[in-house]
């Protein structure tokens, strides 16, 4: 009976070719337009490190001027980001299995090939702990080691894409690359890693492509490396020399750590700690606001940075309305096509189908309606998804469809169509077997 | 085959209540050949969807095929009238835009039988109507008296217990009105029981029985002629095409 079904579908959907093609439009763009706010959605509010998220935890210490709050709507929170001295001084009190402080910068690198130029790269300068707290994949080689965070050793780590500029994809482990005049040494390479949103940084934008390369957060004083990054300042202070400015109260370096566990004894700990470190500071003379540090794991920092934006959320709310009105609309025309199709199903009825075997026929009907406007609005969610990359110029790539939205997506135009059915289908049941000889 | 007592059937709108059957008893035999005749309005229509259970009526009994079939749900009444009924209409009413094997096929599949076993019928039926030939054309390629042969074939393929025409000729000239009703007295002769509605006296001759209806009873009935007057009888499931020449 299904094969049966699907036939007359077939056929039915042939005989008015206007309307079904109305009806798939309006299933399709429905279904394209939802589909594209939801997968932006769901890409953004995704959680991108599902193994780790509950152990891994962005630090605020509240070292903002004593005279007013961070954030005037928001005075519970301290500075998002923690001054380089903080940094510096916590990354050598270690205590958490796992910590790192980072900031954006870029490097001018001498050219590896004769004919080339050389090149401004953006670079994550950052801990060793950097790669395995995140689980960054490698294809050659490795993290740098810790000795080399202390000794403030010139190695890289470079992202695929510029092994491929430099070295054609090839191993370039030990190869040498030439910044700001000192010889770098390559230790690895990573593989494409993009995790969306790049929770690690969403200070700096949380769709934003990953930094070129990777250099040694202690290597910050010996090459003067500036930010590129937000920084925020509230202290009139003299930040002529280098030396100077990486001593001030602007908070520029964002800080990491991992925890053995998610559980709320860890993260007491950890904040008792931090605690303690902002005491020892508070008798040198600073962080003389009230006691205010906290730790985020990676779906907190998420929410703390509206990662996904309210806009987006209307959006999505509204698109799903858009859907309904398509959905009301195919209801109109389903209902004026069965009326054409009464004689018909008055005959069917004659021959002996009950109104059950009348009502899944027009289900399947609309189910096959569903399908194929679910298929087209899958394409034009693509071309919707594409248009947004362009417009908001994101990585290629970052938003796509992956099988969980396609599936998504035919499941979605079916289940609605149908639903959209099932009140002209009843209609049509209701049709009496008898009328077909009545009105001749 | 079918006896039908004091069969009641109002209809209401809001303005009129319209009886169409008054108390209606008839008894009909197996293998018989009923013409059903009376002036427009007396309740022919009316009472072929009865019998053919497309209509509910108020009052009365009904047994059909020795069941009672008076107070069946709708679901019931789909699967009888599928098993043990064939409609021949006055308009033909195929599908157009399926072919005559499709057709044919519409009451076998709400039948749920075997692919094989619906071919086979199907197959049969057309053969017996002089169109095995015409299978995969549509309606609309058929002259009218066509037509309705492969509504005839629709309704024999099922093999029912008694076919249903109303007005089978109505819309067809003289002499497709005659090869029509050949067609119908060799299924009859083959032992269908058959109840004809028609206008044309000279149609309802051809049948044994003739039931006048006027004004929602039975006003008479007239044996036109017995069994043995019929013309030689002709197996249905036979290879030979019954009438290869219409
Ligand atoms: N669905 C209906 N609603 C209201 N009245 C109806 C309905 N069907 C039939 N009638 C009325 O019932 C009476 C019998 O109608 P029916 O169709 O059975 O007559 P008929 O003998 O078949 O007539 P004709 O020879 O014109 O086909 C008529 O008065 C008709 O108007
Ligand atoms: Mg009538």
């Amino acid at each position: 009976m299904f094969n049966y079904n699907i036939k007359l579908a077939l056929k039915s959907m042939r005989r008015n070719p206007i309307m079904t093609a109305l009806m798939v439009a309006a299933i399709a763009v429905g279904i394209g337009i939802s589909m594209t706010t939801l997968t932006v959605h769901y890409m953004m509010s995704g959680n991108p490190i599902p193994e780790k998220s509950d152990t891994l935890f962005a630090i605020t210490l509240d070292s903002w001027n004593p005279l007013r709050p961070f954030n005037d709507d928001r005075p519970e929170r301290g500075p998002h980001q923690v001054t380089f001295h903080d940094a510096e001084r916590l990354i050598a009190l270690g205590k958490a299995k796992r910590q790192t402080a980072m900031f954006e910068s870029s490097l001018i690198i001498e050219p590896v090939n004769e004919d080339e130029l050389p090149f401004e790269a953006g670079a994550r300068v950052t801990n060793a702990d950097f790669f395995s707290m995140f689980n960054v994949p490698f294809i050659y080689g490795s993290s740098w080691d810790k000795s080399a965070d202390s000794a403030a050793e010139p190695v890289v780590v470079l992202t695929r894409e510029l092994n491929e500029r430099f070295y054609g994809g090839e191993d370039s482990v030990g190869e040498r690359l030439t910044m700001q005049g000192i010889q770098f040494q390559i230790v690895g390479v990573i593989d494409n890693w993009e995790p969306t949103p790049r929770f690690y940084d969403p200070i700096n934008g949380g769709f934003q492509d990953i930094n070129e390369m990777f250099i040694p957060f202690t290597l910050t004083r010996a090459l003067e490396l500036g930010s590129n990054g937000s920084d925020w300042g509230w202290k009139s202070e003299e930040t002529t020399t280098f030396e100077q400015w990486l001593n001030s109260e602007s908070v520029w370096v964002q800080y990491w750590i991992e925890l053995d566990s998610g559980s709320v004894n860890d993260r007491d700990d950890y904040v008792t700690h931090l605690n303690a470190y902002v005491g020892e500071q508070k008798k040198l003379g600073r962080f003389e606001r009230p006691l205010n540090n906290r730790i985020f794991n990676v779906m907190e920092w998420m929410e703390y940075h509206e990662v996904v934006a309210n806009d987006a959320k209307v959006l999505l709310g509204l698109s799903f309305l858009f859907l309904l009105v398509c959905l009301l609309s195919t209801i109109a025309l389903l209902l004026t096509k069965f009326i054409g199709k009464t004689n018909e199903i008055s005959l069917r009825r004659a021959l002996g189908a009950s109104r059950k075997v009348i009502f899944n026929q027009q289900i399947a009907e609309v189910a096959v309606i569903g399908t194929t406007g679910g298929l087209i609005g899958l394409a034009l969610a693509g071309l919707g998804l594409q248009g947004i990359e362009y417009l908001y110029d994101a990585p290629a790539g970052l938003v796509r469809l992956d099988w969980i939205m396609m599936f998504a997506a035919i499941g979605m135009a079916i289940t609605s169509s149908v639903i959209a059915g099932i009140y002209p289908a009843w209609r049509v049941c209701q049709i009496p077997p008898a009328a077909q000889l009545k009105t001749q | 085959m079918l006896q039908m007592t004091q069969i009641k059937k109002v209809y209401r709108t809001e303005l009129i209540e319209t009886h169409a059957l008054r108390e209606l008893s008839l008894s009909v035999n197996e293998g018989e050949f009923i013409a059903v005749t009376g002036p427009s309005g007396s309740g022919k229509t009316t009472f072929l969807n009865i019998v053919g259970l497309l209509e509910t009526f108020e009052h009365g009994t009904y047994m059909l095929d020795g069941k009672d079939v008076s107070r069946l749900n709708d679901d019931d009444r789909s699967a009888f009238r599928n098993q043990k009924i064939g409609f021949i209409f006055q308009s033909f009413n195929l599908i157009p835009d399926l072919n005559l094997f499709e057709n044919i096929d519409v009451p076998l599949r709400y039948r749920g039988l075997p692919a094989g076993d619906r071919k086979q019928r199907i197959e049969n039926a057309l053969e017996t109507v002089g169109l095995a030939s015409r299978m995969r054309h549509i309606p609309a390629q058929l002259s009218g008296g066509q037509q309705q042969r492969v509504a005839i074939a629709r309704a024999l393929a099922g093999d029912p217990k008694v076919l249903l025409a109303d007005e089978p000729t109505g819309n067809l000239d003289t002499t497709m009105a005659h090869q029509v009703m050949d067609l119908l007295e060799q299924i009859h002769a083959a032992g269908t029981t058959i109840v004809m509605v028609t206008h044309d006296p000279e149609l309802a001759n051809r049948a044994e029985r003739n039931i006048h209806l006027i004004d929602g009873r039975v006003s008479g009935e007239e044996f036109v002629h017995s069994q043995d007057e019929i013309p030689q009888a002709v197996k249905l499931n036979g290879s030979e095409p019954l009438v290869a020449q219409l």
